[in-house]
């Protein structure tokens, strides 16, 4: 790829997606593109580019950009994070009545939402409904997540031999993860640098391994959407070093937490 | 220093998981099958066994249930490592007291995170 491709691929993502890419590695940017080429149907990356500067088909943009995320993830990743929020959702949820309503926003192929499903198979918390939303930018993401198939590798990453029994049956060379676990999802399409409101407000977003791939721009435009998904009392979790400035106190049981303070106090804060 | 035995009939396999378990912080000792191991685990107990199923003389199976029995012989957590991948064979291992289960082929950050996940990070 030439600079000048590198550099336009580079202000697409950023403008679309909020997305950091790196336009000086030229590898990088090459091996994501090339199976989008090769999808779309393009001899090479650069005649994909040219299509995607030209006529701009929406299909082919998305389908470009989507391939420059870092679908990075793991089962139970920062185990103890998880750990700590499981522990204070039931004083979370003596607030009101209402499910408790979790969204893992940037779920990649939903490795952290389906360790929350397993949880709340295992331990589930008496009384309360808890309902699991996850979405990402990727299409393609999002198809693996829902269906819950698994390679040898991935299930080896963080996920324990008696939870791979207890949750999973073998397909194949790979591993499916049972109905029970997989029905407590629900899936979107979410571009975090859009508009989220009509997404409304959820007891806890977590948003982790994912804002350090966006632009300052992006960044900032994604955590004024999240700050506002989170329920009065609700915890953002990012991953440590992740900042909302002053819009959330910090949270302390919980690390790279912020919000679950009262109303009341964040107001006079 | 924490103790690992890695109990493996190919010499290849145990090099691999001797350099990686050394990168772990491990002193690490080698036995080529469970009765080996076994005679080994008389004399020291180790702090964790890095067992293969499939083995000449005494397999990985075999070789826990002894171990089990043994003076001592419950304390040391117990880490399959094996190419079978059927679950039920997964199953079978744990329910004879096995701690976890790696599937073969492994790299040093499955064993790392098998090993946190048994306890003995």
């Amino acid at each position: 790829m030439t600079p000048r491709e590198r550099e336009f691929i580079a202000k697409l993502c950023a403008a679309r997606a909020g997305l950091s890419v790196p336009a000086d590695k030229d590898y990088l940017l090459e091996s994501r593109l090339a199976p989008v080429a090769r999808r779309e149907g393009f001899g090479s990356v650069a005649e994909l580019v040219q299509a995607l500067r030209g006529r701009a088909d929406e299909v082919q943009v998305w389908a470009s950009v989507e391939a420059m995320t870092l679908p990075d993830t793991a089962f139970f990743r920062d185990g103890e994070v998880l750990e700590a929020l499981w522990s204070a959702l039931p004083a979370m949820a003596q607030r009101g009545s209402a499910p408790l309503r979790i969204w893992s926003a940037g779920c990649a192929s939903g490795q952290e939402i389906y360790s929350l499903a397993m949880l709340l198979e295992e331990r589930p918390i008496p009384g309360v409904q808890v309902e699991l939303f996850a979405s990402d930018i990727a299409e393609r993401q999002l198809e693996k997540a829902q269906a819950g198939v698994y390679s040898q590798f991935e299930v080896q990453r963080g996920l324990s031999a008696r939870r791979l029994i207890r949750h999973f049956e073998k397909r194949d060379e790979a591993f499916l993860l049972s109905r029970r676990v997989r029905q407590h999802v629900r899936w979107r399409r979410v571009n975090l640098v859009e508009d989220l409101t009509s997404l409304g407000q959820f007891d806890v977003v977590l948003c982790r391994h994912v804002l350090s791939g966006l632009t300052n721009e992006g960044r900032n435009r994604a955590v004024d959407g999240l700050v506002q998904a989170v329920a009065p009392g609700g915890l953002l979790v990012l991953s440590p070093g992740d900042d909302v400035g002053d819009r959330l106190p910090t949270f302390l049981g919980v690390p790279g937490a912020f919000g679950g303070a009262p109303t009341r106090r964040s107001a006079a804060a | 220093m924490k103790t690992c035995l890695v109990v493996d009939d190919s010499r290849v396999i145990r090099k691999v998981a001797r350099r990686i378990l050394e990168d772990l912080g491990f002193e690490v000792a080698e036995a080529a099958d469970g009765a080996e191991a076994l005679s080994w685990c008389r004399v020291m107990m180790p702090d964790v066994v890095l067992v293969d199923w499939h083995m000449p003389v005494m397999g990985g199976i075999e070789f826990l249930r002894r171990l089990r029995l043994e003076p001592g012989g419950a304390a040391p957590k117990v880490v399959f490592c094996s190419v079978e991948t059927e679950l039920d064979r997964i199953r079978e291992a744990l329910d004879c007291g096995a701690d976890e289960y790696i599937m073969k082929p492994f790299d040093g950050e499955i064993v790392a995170n098998k090993f946190a996940l048994a306890g003995v990070a």
